[in-house]
């Protein structure tokens, strides 16, 4: 608990920061555009239809969208752009939804009466309507705010810290005192926020400049707040390592191995950017967003160089790999881990003696009997249909679930098999039998440290300290870390500095 | 004064206000009479531009409207709505101060002007100044939509069947309030009803619209004594008629 509350200065600010500029910038483009729109015959239609299915792509996706978008037009693609970009997208509609629907909902009768009495098309819109649609655009402006709170959490697979690196880490590693932690804070910054706009609202309706002032003094205390902490960031002149890790307990651990080698070896400030998505990491990294991240050649393979369904060797595919990243992507291949993180099929223990399973070929003929059940990019990789059409794979039903779960939900006979992963230490814990993939439909999964053109030419000392990663973890001692992690509760860097420790010989 | 132009008022293919022309001279009270939908309001909004004549021309002092700014027109001309449309944000003063706030008056000179004019329309200042519209009584409104009509010192005054939905008694004690108020003033003003009583009562000539068209103008008594048109005869015989059955009523005992 203490451990969580000691990160809470930094994600709160961090998450306050995101949702105030964006939020600013909200109401920013959806106000004027709102006032537009309701002066426009064409633009209202318009304006509210594309901010309307803007709203109604998942927040997640929106954030993610941006990763692409931001690097195609050759600006900041992972961290705070992104997140701010998505957010404010979000943020538009219900200001102005609100906006509009305040506007037009004011009588004609004032509306007239504002002409009637000599006011220009200016003042009957600051004199009149505004004031009379004030109550609705603070509604839109008090939806935008706790919606904003809520979605910033998912900024942080793009990169970009939040509260949400609570959720996201703590929901991997199933350490749900984080996620409590998390959730509590965004509700709690959610109340705050909500209270102040209303504050303001009904202060302005009864007259009350007291409790307007006050309102107001106490926004601009934590914009000003946020303005500094951000300006304090930019200018931070030493720019840290950064290390990137996707969003599975082994990059949280070994995303930490790294950083705290690298601490200790070349006394460089380490930054940790974690739980990005899997394309998302690799885009970070040739964008030079990150400098160092874990990747495996087979997603390597699969996801950027468009491999044929055939795979060469391990051997092979490792070179075509190191060679693709660097003539591509100025990426170096810093140094090979020393073990394989394959989709691993795998059954309970129990099936596996009685049905007498030992390679993925026994199983086709009583697939149909099973239920499968795999993470969430699985069935949309080239290694399912490689897998299926190899040998000939029919199950009774496909599921798609959170990878966390996956484990639990085979063992509980939720589902009967799973793509779970070669290194995972709940393949033991679980008593669950991998299966051999004897007919090689899935290419290797060697694991490799990547690092960006920038830090390759720039800092030596860096590459040096990765390089004693070469061999340095075989599959049995990466098992073994993540099942401390996974089931015993441990914190991914409290195992990554025991295994520096050994590492470097400390006793 | 005030000259209408052979003035048009077209929606679609519709003439609401069909070629028609009459003056308003100076502090006159011209009362347009009809029915609904004769087209009395269309004209009356014609005169400060809240509906452009689709032809024809208005003129005031000899300016030709349509040569000013709309909005600076209308600082010169008080009016007086149907719906009151008081604005529900400001106090009554603000609703009052609004046209002389924005004509820049200092706010001394506002207040003084203010608590003037709600004493002119039988209000006392000092109790209602800071009320919203809603706390007031229907009559109270059209008394306070009067005031700010008259706010800025206008030279003419357009009222929209201002006293329409009042009961019979208050509506009474208003019109009264207004023939006090323009003796006081010496206004030139545009009354639009549909009551031939209020017509009669209030007006120095009455011009009787029907189907857009002027079917005729003239005094009170004129209008009595010398109907022009079966339909004006008609109009006119209406008081009397509602007279004779009231007498009937009360002359005979009840079945």
């Amino acid at each position: 608990m203490s451990e969580q509350l000691a990160l809470l200065p930094e994600y709160l600010t961090a998450h306050l920061q995101l949702t105030l500029v964006a939020l600013l910038l909200s109401a920013a483009t959806a106000l004027p555009l709102g006032i537009a729109a309701t002066r426009s015959r064409w633009l209202e239609p318009v304006a509210l239809g594309l901010a309307g299915v803007i709203q109604t792509v998942p927040g997640l996706a929106l954030l993610a969208l941006m990763v692409p978008l931001l690097a195609a037009a050759d600006l900041q693609s992972i961290g705070f752009l992104p997140a701010i970009c998505g957010l404010t997208l979000y943020g538009v509609f219900p200001i102005l939804r609100n906006t509009v629907t305040g506007i037009s909902g004011v009588s004609p009768v004032y509306k007239e009466a504002a002409r009637g009495v000599g006011m220009t098309p200016r003042q009957q819109l600051v004199r009149v309507e505004l004031p009379l649609a004030m109550p609705v655009i603070v509604a839109g402006l008090r939806t935008a705010t706790v919606w904003l709170v809520g979605i910033t959490t998912l900024s942080t697979p793009v990169g970009a810290t939040s509260l949400g690196n609570y959720i996201f880490s703590g929901l991997q590693i199933r350490n749900y005192t984080a996620v409590v932690v998390g959730c509590v804070a965004a509700g709690g910054l959610a109340l705050l926020l909500d209270g102040l706009v209303r504050a303001v609202e009904d202060g302005l309706v009864r007259r009350r400049r007291p409790q307007v002032a006050v309102a107001l003094a106490i926004a601009a205390l934590l914009y000003g707040y946020a303005g500094v902490t951000l300006a304090a960031r930019w200018s931070d002149a030493e720019r840290p390592v950064v290390v990137g890790s996707k969003t599975f307990t082994e990059q949280y651990v070994l995303s930490a191995v790294i950083a705290d080698l690298i601490g200790r070896e070349t006394g460089r400030r380490t930054t940790l950017v974690q739980s990005l998505g899997s394309t998302v990491a690799f885009d970070a990294l040739t964008a030079g967003e990150i400098d160092i991240y874990v990747d495996y050649t087979g997603t390597v393979w699969v996801n950027h160089m468009e491999g044929g369904a055939t795979f060469p060797d391990r051997a092979v595919l490792t070179g075509q790999v190191r060679r693709f990243l660097r003539d591509r992507h100025g990426v170096t291949l810093a140094s090979m881990l020393g073990f394989e993180n394959t989709y691993a099929v795998s059954v309970r223990g129990a099936d596996g003696e009685r049905l007498g399973l030992r390679t993925i070929s026994d199983l086709a003929p009583v697939a149909r009997r099973f239920v499968f059940g795999a993470d969430y990019e699985f069935f949309a990789r080239p290694e399912w249909p490689s897998v299926r059409d190899a040998y000939g794979l029919a199950f009774r039903e496909l599921r798609t679930m959170d990878p966390s779960l996956m484990y639990q939900a085979v063992a509980a006979g939720e589902v009967d098999v799973i793509s779970g992963y070669g290194t995972d230490g709940r393949i033991d814990a679980f008593g669950l039998q991998a299966l051999e993939d004897d007919r090689h439909a899935v290419p290797p999964y060697d694991a490799v440290v990547l690092a960006g053109a920038r830090l390759a030419r720039e800092a030596p000392d860096v590459m040096a300290a990765l390089g004693r990663l070469d061999g340095a973890i075989d599959t049995d001692r990466m098992r073994a870390m993540n099942f401390e992690v996974d089931e015993q509760g441990a914190d991914p860097s409290a195992v990554a500095a025991r295994f520096v420790d050994s590492l470097l010989g400390v006793r | 004064m005030i000259q209408l132009d052979h003035v048009c008022k077209q929606y679609g293919r519709q003439a609401v206000v069909d070629d028609l022309s009459l003056e308003v001279d100076a502090g006159e009270v011209l009362v347009l009479l009809g029915v609904s939908g004769c087209g009395k309001t269309t004209t009356l909004k014609m005169i400060n531009r809240l509906v452009e004549p689709t032809s024809g021309a208005v003129s005031i002092d000899g300016t030709d409207t349509s040569t000013l700014p709309p909005h600076e027109l209308r600082r010169r001309i008080g009016y007086a709505f149907q719906q009151v449309g008081l604005f529900p944000h400001m106090t009554v003063a603000e609703n009052v101060a609004v046209t002389p706030s924005l004509l820049g008056w200092a706010p001394a000179r506002i207040r003084t002007r203010t608590a003037e004019l709600l004493e002119l329309v039988e209000l006392e200042p000092d109790k209602v100044r800071d009320r919203r519209p809603n706390e007031l009584s229907g009559g109270q409104q059209q008394r306070v939509g009067v005031a700010r009509a008259l706010a800025a010192s206008p030279d003419v005054l357009l009222l929209d069947e201002p006293f329409g939905a009042l009961d019979p008694l208050t509506r009474e004690r208003l019109q009264e309030s207004f023939l006090h108020v323009r003796r006081e003033l010496g206004l030139t003003a545009v009354f639009v009803t549909h009551d031939m009583a209020e017509a009669l009562l209030l007006g120095d000539r009455v011009a009787v619209l029907h189907d857009g068209r002027l079917e005729q103008i003239g005094a009170p008594r004129d209008l009595l004594n010398r109907p022009g048109s079966p339909y004006v005869r008609e109009l006119m015989d209406t008081p009397r008629r509602h007279a004779a059955a009231v007498s009937r009523l009360s002359g005979e005992p009840t079945a």
